[in-house]
């Protein structure tokens, strides 16, 4: 009885702070959906390998620090690039091989990774979480006033905002992105002008698994660094996706943003529906606008 | 994207995890043990093949052999889905000629499966399960509840904290049945010791971030947060507390289940402080350490948790009672359990009660600071020790059918 008192209204202070907490969840799923949403829109492929990417990527973070002593700076560095590289071997190997396919065999071919690279994680750790440490320069935190922000999360949504945006730039405002772009539309003629499409579709892959490895060094500090910790996401994220359209890179990030704000005010209004809020949302956009908040019809 | 892509990954999941019980063939020529738990997922850790072990040890040291026939140790994985357990409890019980199941995490699971064996008059024993309705109002002639239960975790942190001054608490409920009994068991024990319970939230299972619902509980200044959730919630719970410096800003947690395990996910620089309750620990004297040393070489030299160590007496006393009833009749040999006192490294004459407690004492600890810790695992300081009857619901309050009042 006494708990519907306590969550009636919140003050507005309490409400600021809810909202920072979501845009601070929201920047994770803006860096997730992001890798997906490029992978998507240039590749054709539903990356369902992308939570066991970034698991891979909170896991190189761990390994790094714990066999060669290396910390949290150099890993958000290396190991994107690691990861990203493990990624393009994927491509190369396996995942070319479905472009021309239907979707669901993309789909099942990497959820089958996802399923091969998690078991193998959990046969080697278990399901218990390792830790890693918040960096000594972004330990503690600042008292807002309407809350206690710790320094490692405003971290987290410079960082993230950081890159978003520049993805965003480097796709839709450089000539990097416009041969990017022009290759999804018409691969052959692109190759005609003398650039190399197949290279070029293995750097995306390795530039957007790279993004969901930074995301999980980003995230190392503040979950439990665990196999399941990909997948427990990866819905979500998914959901996120099509709600700000597949294969839209601005959607990708608005939706990624919006949607930790919206599941924030769920946590504070009616905790228990928390985790199927943004599903809930999904239903609606789905029925609404099949295409997504920012998706062209295909 | 095509909504029905999404749905064949969801059926392909699903099937890839279906049903697996390795084999075991009824012939009446042996003794057939089953280790019933979460092999693979959010629970593994705390008991998962880890059981198994301290099964196979106890049959080993117990000599292999019970009524002249050989014993078996059987297991599969329930995957915390009441079906899955209830499945694989039939099939065991009906054709493979399974004779206990143990173990049982998760109570959702642990209550199916003991009406499975309580239906077959077969014996089931919960180590790593928690609700304390096992043994209330799902009680059964049957079926053990071993190790530990919400009521006892309740009495003991719940106590010792409001009688060090935390008199105003909050909660952080997992949102299903164990969270909200651990909740309500233990705000009745603060509110009956003078304290006030000044909000709660539920929060779905398996939540990463915690971060909203700290701040609520920051906000609502509460002396104590009661983290009533199990596993990598709580662990996310407290990890994430000290992040937003809960601690530093005069507030305490108080997890209400903590494992060996989880404080040594979490780090004695996060857990350090933390009260806790739990049957055994493996540093308390010799016989624990003994114990822990031979569990260790079994094991990837992991430390056994007490719901793993629960496993190793549960399946001895079952073998001393079948042998001193000499019949393999469940009835009959947990009439006999109840005869028999408890005695083994983590039991001092304890005893099996009629509704299917074990009681024991069970011990209070605090987790060290770091610079306390001199050793691999040396993680707890003894600060109690709660004798049975005051721990467990006495026989005057319960609900079950098998108490004569």
């Amino acid at each position: 009885m006494l708990d519907w008192v306590n969550i009636a209204v919140p003050p507005a202070p309490a409400l600021f702070g809810q909202l920072l907490i979501g845009l601070i969840n929201g920047a994770f799923y803006a860096m997730l959906s992001l890798g997906l949403a490029v992978i998507f829109g240039l590749l054709n492929i539903i990356n369902f390998a992308h939570g066991a990417l970034y698991m891979l990527g909170a896991f190189c973070a761990y390994l790094l620090l714990n066999f060669f002593g290396i910390g949290y700076w150099p890993s958000l560095i290396i190991a994107p690039i690691v990861v990203g590289a493990f990624g393009m071997a994927l491509e190369r190997l396996f995942i070319r091989h479905v472009y021309k396919l239907d979707h669901l065999y993309g789909l099942l071919l990497t959820f089958g990774m996802a399923l091969i690279i998690e078991g193998l994680f959990r046969q080697k750790y278990g399901v218990a979480g390792q830790t890693y440490s918040i960096p000594e320069a972004l330990s503690g935190g600042q008292n807002l006033g309407f809350m206690f922000l710790p320094n490692y999360r405003a971290w987290v949504i410079v960082a993230s905002t950081f890159f978003c945006f520049g993805t965003w730039f480097i796709i839709e405002r450089t000539r990097l992105g416009a041969y990017l772009r022009a290759a999804t539309e018409n691969p052959v003629l692109v190759q005609a002008f003398g650039i190399n499409v197949p290279r070029m579709i293995t750097l995306t892959y390795g530039f957007g698994v790279g993004l969901a490895a930074l995301a999980g060094v980003m995230a190392a500090p503040i979950y439990q660094v665990s196999p399941l910790m990909g997948s427990n996401l990866i819905i979500v994220v998914f959901a996120v996706v099509v709600i700000g359209g597949m294969g839209s890179i601005l959607g990708a990030i608005v939706s990624g943003f919006a949607l930790g704000v919206i599941e924030g005010l769920t946590k504070v209004f009616y905790p228990e529906a928390s985790a199927t809020a943004i599903f809930a949302i999904m239903v609606v956009v789905l029925l609404v606008k099949p295409a997504g908040l920012f998706g062209r019809r295909a | 994207m095509k909504l029905h892509s999404l749905i064949t990954a969801a059926s392909v999941a699903v099937l890839l995890g279906a049903v697996y019980a390795p084999g075991a063939y009824a012939d009446g020529k042996t003794v057939k043990i089953g280790v019933l738990n979460d092999m693979s997922s959010v629970y593994s850790y705390l008991g998962g093949m880890g059981s198994v072990a301290a099964a196979q040890m106890a049959v080993k040291d117990f000599g292999g052999k019970v009524l002249g026939k050989p014993i078996e140790i059987v297991y599969a994985d329930h995957q915390n889905k009441p079906d899955v357990g209830v499945a694989i409890a039939s099939k065991w019980f009906d054709e493979d000629g399974v004779d206990a199941i143990l173990d049982l995490p998760t109570s959702s699971v642990a209550i199916a499966v003991q009406k499975v064996a309580q239906d077959r008059g077969k014996v089931d024993i919960i180590s790593n399960g928690g609700s304390s309705e096992l043994t209330n109002k799902y009680c059964s002639p049957t079926g053990v509840h071993w190790t530990y239960d919400t009521y006892q975790l309740a009495h003991v942190i719940g106590g010792a904290v409001v009688k060090q001054g935390g008199k105003s608490w909050f909660f952080i409920t997992a949102d299903y049945a164990f969270g909200h009994q651990l909740q309500d068991d233990t705000a009745a024990v603060v509110k009956a010791a003078g304290g006030t319970i000044v909000g709660s939230v539920n929060v779905p299972l398996n939540n990463a971030d915690f971060s909203s619902f700290l701040l609520q509980a920051q906000q609502s200044k509460a002396q104590i947060i009661g983290l009533a959730n199990a596993g990598g919630d709580t662990v996310n719970s407290i990890k994430q507390a000290s992040e937003f410096g809960i601690v530093q800003g005069g507030q305490r947690l108080a997890g209400l289940l903590v494992f060996i395990a989880d404080v040594d996910a979490l780090g004695l620089k996060t857990a350090q402080g933390l009260l806790l309750s739990e049957s055994y620990y493996w540093d308390q004297n010799d016989q624990t350490r003994a114990f822990a040393k031979k569990f260790e070489a079994a094991y990837n030299g992991k430390v056994p948790t007490s719901g793993q160590a629960g496993v190793y007496t549960a399946v001895m006393h079952y073998l001393k009672a079948m042998e001193a009833a000499k019949t393999e009749d469940g009835a009959k040999v947990v009439a006999q359990m109840r005869a028999m006192p408890i005695n083994d490294f983590m039991t001092k004459n304890g005893k099996l009660r009629i509704d299917g407690r074990v009681i024991r004492d069970v011990y209070l600890f605090q987790v060290k600071k770091p610079e306390e810790s001199k050793y691999p695992y040396d993680y707890y300081k003894q600060l109690a020790v709660v004798p049975g009857d005051q721990a467990f619901r006495p026989l005057s309050e319960s609900e079950c059918p098998l108490v004569k009042k």
